[in-house]
């Protein structure tokens, strides 16, 4: 039998061919033709469940650039929000990245448990920030009375300036210990004779960080970037768990919004947003990888 | 103050910034809701079981967790049985033809899923795949694909092609050269590939979201994403909900650790 069969393997090494046919059909048929689909579904006026619906040109498209101000807030948020994460995260990580790097049992338990929240559910780690940002009694506002600094009551997520920020501080706390793991393999990837040899040339602690480690973490630093930017950007489940379903203004992001529109019933609309926010993020990698790239695959 | 003692105060103040809301979690889901806002990093002094009794019961968290096993598992399987063969192929075989499947496979990396969900509702509508499992299997599967694709490509490109030409001596035609060369030499790239799937698939919140519309279908991240109307701001309740749905997966972060932290780090930075 088993003899049969690899005789027919070997006599057909076209039969290689036939591999990725399986994963071909699927994602084409349930990925990329959607993706085009999008392109169809937004020049209409479509609802969703009605049987019929008018082509009605660029009219969508038309309206998301100069006349939907929920949609401009929630583009204002969502580019908000990555900048900041972007910032915060890449330091906080480099940083920790920098105490953590030799491998010490310590320095071990400490990377293991600052990973640790990546492995969780979105909503879980959301709900865990609401009490802490639960106004009078929520562990934020218990820790600043703590330190003597209970008048200071920030608003939290109830301010509609400013909730985008504290949106901002809970993805930190979500994924800052993933970027450190990045951070800790670049750290390691630099020969320990390059620090030695300037020390030996008087460089202090300082010099080395800038004159050594930095030219060469360049590349790690590029992958926490461009991996935090796309990954900010796209925040999704967090925002429902922390802002609700749908959320305000102070946090609604595009993503948020694409699925509010589409939720209304209003999905040629609804598409054109998609499309809105797939450009974007095309033209995020797009200028990160010229302006980080330069020799990066 | 010292370098040294500088360097502690930071990784003391950056632990204490992880574990803290961890434990009023755990701690939190034992106590009243009194309980917690009176002393909310305090041990409970009375557990109480009740939160996940109500967690559980009126939470429906039960059934959902049987659903997210469910999808996780078949996604997961799904994800590899498709992928695998044809990472094998894009490795295997040269030219330009290979070059685009591949391309094609992992197309899906630069395109969020927000851009498909449309079109993609109605596809599953019409097939009558919303509110169903076997439709968050095949969402899922598609989602997570390219990413697949994407590690075991790079991962079986390394495998030399002597280990494959000696088994073409021995008569291995390409079922043969995947199943007993690729295969078990790409065991810890499966595992690392299989951590990535199965937590992103545990965690997925956006399919359930826009395909399930009643209870029969819900997963553990939006039957706890329900808790917000449901409960409001009972915390321990709450809480009671984010460990029922944490616990596996912390579990097997801290059996696991090494293929967690390589799994989700190459799924993060694609390689």
């Amino acid at each position: 039998m088993s003899s049969t069969r690899s005789g027919r393997d070997r006599r057909r090494p076209g039969l290689v061919w036939l591999f990725p046919l399986p994963a071909l059909a699927l994602s084409g048929f349930l990925f990329l033709y959607p993706v085009l689909q999008s392109f169809r579904y937004a020049l209409t006026d479509w609802d969703g469940y009605s049987a019929s619906y008018r082509d009605i040109g660029p009219a969508n498209l038309v309206r998301l650039a100069t006349g939907d101000d929920l949609f401009h807030h929630a583009a204002a948020n969502t580019f908000r929000l990555t900048a900041a994460v972007v910032l915060v995260q890449t330091a906080l990580a480099l940083l920790l990245a920098l105490l953590l790097v030799r491998t010490t049992p310590m320095s071990v338990l400490l990377r293991a448990l600052f990973f640790l929240p990546a492995v969780l559910s979105s909503v879980s780690v959301a709900f865990v920030w609401r009490f802490v940002y639960e106004p009078g009694g929520g562990l934020l506002d218990t820790a600043l009375r703590a330190v003597g600094l209970g008048g200071v009551q920030p608003l939290y997520l109830g301010d509609p300036g400013h909730a985008v920020y504290w949106l901002a501080l809970t993805q930190v706390w979500f994924h800052a210990g993933q970027m450190t793991v990045v951070f800790v393999a670049g750290l390691q990837a630099i020969p320990r004779e390059y620090h030695e040899a300037a020390a030996l040339d008087g460089a202090g602690r300082l010099a080395r960080f800038r004159h050594v480690t930095w030219p060469l973490l360049a590349p790690a630093a590029a992958i926490v970037a461009a991996y935090t930017t796309v990954q900010s950007f796209k925040a999704f489940d967090l925002v429902l768990g922390l802002g609700g379903n749908p959320p305000g203004p102070g946090l609604d992001l595009l993503s948020t919004r694409i699925y509010t529109t589409f939720s209304d019933d209003r999905f040629g609309y609804a598409a054109a947003e998609s499309l809105v926010f797939m450009a974007f993020v095309l033209l995020l990698t797009w200028v990160q990888r010229r302006a980080l790239g330069g020799g990066q695959p | 103050m010292t370098s040294r003692a500088l360097r502690a105060a930071c990784l003391a103040a950056a632990a204490a910034a992880v574990v803290l809301p961890l434990l009023v979690v755990g701690f939190g889901a034992l106590k009243t809701l009194p309980q917690l806002f009176a002393h909310p990093l305090a041990p409970p002094l009375h557990p109480t079981l009740d939160n996940y009794r109500r967690a559980v019961g009126e939470g429906g968290l039960g059934p959902a967790f049987a659903h997210s096993l469910a999808v996780t598992g078949g996604a997961v399987l799904l994800t590899l049985a498709l992928a695998v063969p044809a990472a094998f192929f894009c490795a295997r075989v040269p030219g330009r033809a290979s070059w685009a499947v591949f391309a094609v496979l992992v197309a899906g990396l630069a395109v969020p899923a927000q851009a498909a969900v449309v079109p993609q509702y109605v596809l599953f509508d019409r097939l009558g795949l919303t509110d169903s499992l076997t439709g968050l299997v095949l969402a899922d599967t598609v989602a997570t694909l390219p990413t697949a694709v994407f590690l075991l490509g790079g991962f079986l490109r390394g495998v030399p092609g002597e280990l494959y030409e000696a088994a073409a001596l021995d008569g291995a035609g390409p079922v043969r050269s995947l199943v007993s060369v690729a295969l078990p030499l790409s065991r810890p790239a499966l595992a690392t590939t299989a951590v990535f799937l199965c937590v992103m698939d545990w965690n997925d919140l956006l399919y359930p979201l826009l395909f399930v519309r009643t209870p029969g279908a819900r997963t553990l991240p939006l039957a706890l994403l329900d808790f917000q109307g449901e409960f409001l701001t009972d915390y321990p309740v709450l809480f009671a909900g984010v460990a029922v749905s944490s616990l596996p997966v912390v579990a097997a972060y801290v059996l696991l650790q090494r293929h967690f932290v390589a799994g989700l780090t190459a799924g993060a930075v694609r390689g």
